[in-house]
C-alpha cells in the first residue's frame, strides 16, 4: 500500500517579477504522513520559498500545493488563515513576541483558537508543553530577552505544540548556535517527532549530520528543483555528482 | 554626442524619472488604499480586539496627556503674547481671547496635537511593527492563524480616531487656561472681559470642527506609520527608513490634509447655510 502524502507539490514553479526569472522551477514532491523530512541545499536554491508556499504565505505562479488533502489555492484568505492552524512553526530567530513572557507566548496561540477554554485551562495546557519541551518553571514568567538562545528555542517549539498540529515545521533551528545547543535542539526534534508520531515533521536546515541523524527522509534542492528525494541511505549511495559533492562536503565541515 | 543628441539624453531621463516617480506614487497609493480598506473591515470581524484597541488607547492616548498639555499651554502663552502685542498697537486687546481660541479650536489645536502624536505615537508604531516584521513576529502570527491586520492594525486606527479628538480637546483646554494666565494674570486684562469676549465669538461648532480634524489626523498617521512598519524589509536599516518615512509621511500629510479639510468643512458650513 502506498504511503499516504500530507503534504503533495506538483509542478511548482515562483517567479517574482512576472516571469522572467523562475525562484522554484517546477517542484514535485510528496512528504509521507508522520515522517520527518529534512529539505536541505545549497543557500539561494528556494527552501525558503518553497516553505512559504507550504504555509499559504506565498501565492505559486503556477502548480499545485495539496496540504492534508487541500488544494490550497482553492481557499480564501480566510479559510486560509485558519487553515494555518493545521501548522506549528519553529522559526530559525524562534520570533517570540518580545512583550509578552514565555508563559504568555506559549498561552497566545490557545487564547487566540481555543476560545472555549477557560483561562486556568490554557496556563495548564501552556505549561504542559513547556515542560515537554524541557523548560522549567522558573523561566515561565521571563522575558524573551531574559533568557538563552536555547531557552528560547524550546519557548518557540513549545509555542508551535500549543495547538497539537498536524505538521511541524523547523525553519533552520539550528542555524547559528553552537554544536551543544545545536545538538540540544536535533535531539528535541526527534524527541518531540517521536513523542508525536501522527504528525509530519519537515526540517530545512544546513545541518547535514543532523538531517541524516534524524530525518526518514532527505529532499535537496537545487536551482528550483527537488535534485533528489529518499532516505539518508539513497543519499550515501546516489551517482548524482551534485548530491555526492554536497554530503562529502558536507559531512566533512561538521 | 552632438549637443542635440545630450540634449535629448537630457530631457528623456528627466521624463523617465518624471514617469517613473508619477507611477510609483499611484502605485504605492493604491496599495495604502487597500490595505486601509482591508484593515477598516477587519475592525468589524470576528474576534474582537476590544482588549487590544484598549491597551492602544492607552499608549496613543493616556501617555501623549503630558507631551500634550505641556505643548498646549506653552501654546496658549505664546500665541496671546503675539497676538496682545499686535492688538494693543490698534487698542484691540480685548480681541486677544477670541482670536486665541478661534485659532486654537480650529487649527492649532488639532495640527500640533496631529504633529506631536505622530510623532510620539506614529513612529513608536512603525517602529514596533518593522521590529515585529524584522524579527518574523508577524510571519509567526500568520502561521499561528492569526490575521494579522486585524490584530495589529485594525486596533491602532480605532484607538487613534478615538484618542485624537480627546487629545485635541485637552490640548484646546489647557492652551486656553495658558492664554488666559498670560492675559489676565501677567498682562492684566480684565477677567470678565477675556471670558465674556470668548463666549461671544466660539460657537461649539468651531470645536467640533478641530475634534473633526483631530478624528482625520488620528486615522491618517495610523495608516501611514503602520502601513511602513508592517511592510518592512531589509532588517534594523528597513525599520529606520520605515519609522522615518511614516513619521514624515504623517506630518507632512497633516499639515496638506488640515487644508484641504479646512476648505470641505468651509464648503460644507456655506451648503448649510453657515455663514
Amino acid at each position: 500500500m502506498a504511503t499516504e502524502s500530507a503534504i503533495s507539490l506538483r509542478d511548482l514553479k515562483k517567479s517574482f517579477d512576472g516571469g522572467h526569472e523562475f525562484v522554484l522551477k517546477g517542484i514535485n514532491l510528496e512528504i509521507p504522513k508522520g515522517s520527518l523530512t529534512a529539505i536541505i541545499g545549497f543557500s539561494g536554491t528556494g527552501k525558503s520559498v518553497m516553505l512559504k508556499h507550504l504555509l499559504g504565505l506565498f501565492k505559486p505562479t503556477s502548480g499545485t500545493i495539496d496540504v492534508l488533502g487541500t488544494d490550497l489555492s482553492t481557499l480564501s484568505p480566510d479559510e486560509l488563515t485558519k487553515f494555518r492552524c493545521k501548522f506549528g512553526v519553529l522559526f530559525q530567530s524562534a520570533a517570540l513576541f518580545d512583550d509578552m513572557t514565555v508563559l504568555e507566548n506559549v498561552c497566545f496561540p490557545l487564547q487566540e483558537h481555543r476560545r472555549d477554554l477557560k483561562p486556568v485551562q490554557v496556563l495548564r495546557i501552556a505549561e504542559e508543553k513547556l515542560h515537554q519541551v524541557g523548560l522549567e518553571s522558573k523561566h515561565f514568567h521571563k522575558l524573551p530577552s531574559q533568557i538563552s538562545g536555547g531557552m528560547q528555542k524550546r519557548t518557540g517549539l513549545a509555542r508551535a505544540l500549543a495547538l497539537d498540529p498536524e505538521i511541524l515545521i523547523y525553519d533552520e533551528p539550528t542555524t547559528g548556535l553552537d554544536p551543544i545547543l545545536t545538538e540540544m535542539v536535533d535531539n528535541l526534534i526527534l524527541s518531540t517527532h517521536k513523542l508525536k508520531p501522527g504528525v509530519t515533521s519537515i526540517m530545512v536546515s544546513h545541518d547535514l549530520s543532523a538531517a541524516f541523524r534524524i530525518a526518514d527522509h532527505i529532499a535537496m534542492l537545487d536551482s528550483g528543483r527537488v535534485l533528489l528525494f529518499g532516505t539518508p541511505e539513497d543519499f550515501f549511495n546516489t551517482d548524482i555528482e551534485l548530491v555526492k559533492r554536497f554530503v562529502n562536503k558536507g559531512m566533512k565541515h561538521q | 554626442m552632438t549637443l542635440s543628441q545630450k540634449l535629448y539624453r537630457a530631457v528623456f531621463g528627466l521624463g523617465r524619472y518624471f514617469i517613473g516617480t508619477v507611477s510609483d506614487f499611484i502605485a504605492s497609493t493604491g496599495q495604502i488604499i487597500l490595505f486601509f480598506n482591508e484593515s477598516v473591515r477587519l475592525i468589524f470581524a470576528k474576534p474582537s480586539r476590544f482588549a487590544e484597541i484598549i491597551r492602544h488607547m492607552e499608549f496613543i492616548g493616556n501617555q501623549s496627556i503630558g507631551i500634550i498639555c505641556l505643548t498646549g499651554g506653552f501654546t496658549g502663552l505664546a500665541l496671546s503674547l503675539q497676538l496682545y502685542l499686535g492688538f494693543k498697537l490698534f487698542n484691540a486687546v480685548n480681541m486677544v481671547g477670541p482670536t486665541v481660541a478661534l485659532g486654537i479650536t480650529r487649527e492649532l489645536g488639532p495640527v500640533l496635537t496631529g504633529l506631536i502624536v505622530a510623532a510620539r505615537a506614529g513612529g513608536a508604531m512603525a517602529a514596533r511593527l518593522g521590529t515585529m516584521r524584522v524579527n518574523e513576529q508577524i510571519d509567526a502570527l500568520d502561521v499561528m492563524g492569526v490575521n494579522t491586520k486585524q490584530y495589529l492594525v485594525s486596533p491602532r486606527l480605532v484607538a487613534a480616531f478615538i484618542c485624537m479628538p480627546l487629545l485635541v480637546a485637552v490640548f484646546d483646554f489647557v492652551a486656553m487656561l495658558g492664554s488666559w494666565f498670560l492675559c489676565v494674570k501677567m498682562v492684566a486684562l480684565d477677567e470678565a472681559v477675556f471670558w465674556q469676549k470668548i463666549a461671544d465669538f466660539i460657537e461649539i461648532r468651531h470645536i467640533n470642527e478641530g475634534l473633526l480634524k483631530g478624528m482625520i489626523f488620528g486615522v491618517y498617521f495610523a495608516l501611514m506609520c503602520t502601513y511602513r512598519g508592517f511592510n518592512t524589509s531589509g532588517g534594523a536599516k528597513g525599520v529606520g527608513e520605515a519609522t522615518n518615512q511614516g513619521v514624515v509621511q504623517s506630518m507632512v500629510g497633516i499639515i496638506i490634509l488640515d487644508y484641504f479639510a479646512t476648505n470641505l468643512i468651509r464648503l460644507f458650513y456655506s451648503l448649510v447655510g453657515i455663514t
